[in-house]
């Protein structure tokens, strides 16, 4: 398994049957395609959809029907169409409960940075700000580093995103979360000591008595992710 | 009250100066008939887009933008708009960026009568800077004020010759929440019938809000 799948698998057992889940384009995307048996989840799209499906089949694409990236997608049995104010009373009031985003950079306070890195050109925050400040939680996964630099820092130096709200981070070598005291190491990716994770991260780690083995394995196989069954 | 008219007559309401609110969220929605027209029977300057992103590459809005004309724009994701984001680099103060969900609150405050909000997206962020900031219960929101616009274009799947419309899928966006938000609404419409004809209980935006309306091309 790749890397973002083995991350977007870990992530995907964050979810909880009949969650509200939005999903950040790239990476977070594929968390859908590893939702686990038994669980299902209503996925958000925040130009204004509740209960999105996978891509449309080539030849089947409705122009009408599109994601936040402007792709073409299909919408399950029980969807709902809202306009974008009603989508962002959605997402501003607390009803989403999960989203997963990707990362610039994130730090020990739980400060994220994903929007714009100075000097360079300026996408927009786009929803970003607004799904990271109104879920319920918010988990980020990512690469643990980016070509060998920190992104998990004491103090984020990009732009943030938004101040304290991330609750959980999921890379590819460990799950960390975000507390009062600090960042605790929770599990470890099989063949990573704790030392590597450590020299990874460009903030101190938090041990605990017991940490996990990331697993992935109970996980969904093969087939059609049991998100699209309508 | 006839609302029937030409994209070209719609457009010609649009002076220098207007602020134009623009639905659509990249090409979902985007009214590329009456973008299409500003560009060729307007010859208004000066003018403010509203606007989730401006487009793509590929949509309407870049090709007006090209002349020049749209001096500055209001938005929330610029990434697919190349010249959006020159702009932005050339004159930094010619482009404003605000949080999706916060754009759509400013422009449905507007059309609501409501001066502004207060919202916790935004706090510790760039977009805090020089805003009015207020704690509620503990937790610390920003003062965001209502956006109107001049004029605003949308575009509809369905609408009867009142004006009412129905906006199919993701295509509702930022359109239907602008409707309410301008002195002059234009509505281009993928089909327009008889008063009636679209069930009273799926009309998206109510007739009331839309002041022209024109047939969509593409």
């Amino acid at each position: 398994m790749d890397k973002k799948n083995f991350i977007a698998k870990r992530v995907a057992q964050e979810l909880k049957d009949g969650d509200v889940v939005n999903l950040g384009i790239g990476l977070p995307t594929m968390v859908a395609d590893h939702v686990p048996d038994g669980v299902q989840v209503v996925l958000q799209a925040e130009l204004g959809i509740l209960g999105t499906g996978p891509a449309a089949e080539k030849g089947k694409e409705d122009k009408d029907i599109v994601n936040a990236g402007g792709s073409c997608i299909t919408v399950l049995p029980g969807a709902v169409f809202v306009d974008s104010a009603a989508s962002f009373a959605i997402i501003r009031g607390g009803h989403v409960d999960v989203t997963v985003l990707g990362a610039l950079q994130v730090d020990e306070k739980g400060n994220l940075a994903n929007w714009m890195v100075p000097g360079k050109k300026v996408p927009g925050m786009g929803g970003a700000m607004d799904l990271v400040v109104g879920a319920k939680r918010v988990i980020v996964a990512m690469e643990h580093t980016a070509k060998g630099n920190h992104k998990i820092l004491r103090e984020c130096t990009f732009p943030l995103t938004a101040a304290g709200v991330v609750d959980r981070i999921i890379t590819d070598m460990a799950v960390i979360d975000v507390t009062p005291d600090g960042l605790l190491l929770r599990e470890i990716a099989e063949g990573y000591m704790v030392n590597d994770v450590q020299e990874a991260t460009g903030a101190p780690l938090i041990l605990p008595e017991e940490i996990g083995v990331m697993k992935t394995n109970e996980c969904f196989q093969g087939g059609l992710p049991k998100v699209w069954k309508g | 009250m006839e609302k029937i008219t030409t994209a070209e007559n719609a457009v010609k309401k649009i002076k220098n100066g207007d602020t134009l609110l623009v639905g659509g969220f990249l090409q979902a929605g985007s009214p590329e008939t009456l973008i299409r027209a500003v560009l060729e029977a307007s010859s208004a300057d000066m003018l403010t887009v509203v606007s989730n992103d401006t487009g793509t590459a590929e949509t309407n809005m870049i090709r007006l933008m090209e002349t020049g004309r749209v001096t500055s724009v209001v938005a929330s994701y610029i990434g697919a708009n190349p010249l959006t984001g020159k702009m932005m680099i050339d004159a930094p103060g010619s482009v404003t960026l605000f949080p999706q969900g916060t754009l759509a609150e400013k422009l449905r405050a507007a059309g609501a009568g409501l001066a502004g909000f207060y919202t916790p997206v935004g706090v510790g962020t760039v977009v805090e800077e020089g805003k009015d900031k207020r704690e509620f219960d503990g937790r610390e929101y920003l003062l965001e004020t209502a956006l109107r616009g001049d004029v605003a274009l949308i575009r509809a799947t369905k609408a009867d010759r009142f004006g009412n419309c129905f906006m199919r899928g993701s295509t509702k966006n930022f359109g239907a929440v602008m409707a309410p938000a301008a002195d002059y609404v234009v509505v281009e419409a993928e089909e327009i019938v008889e008063v009636g004809e679209i069930d009273p209980e799926l009309v998206t935006v109510p007739g009331i809000f839309v002041d022209a309306l024109v047939q969509a091309e593409d």
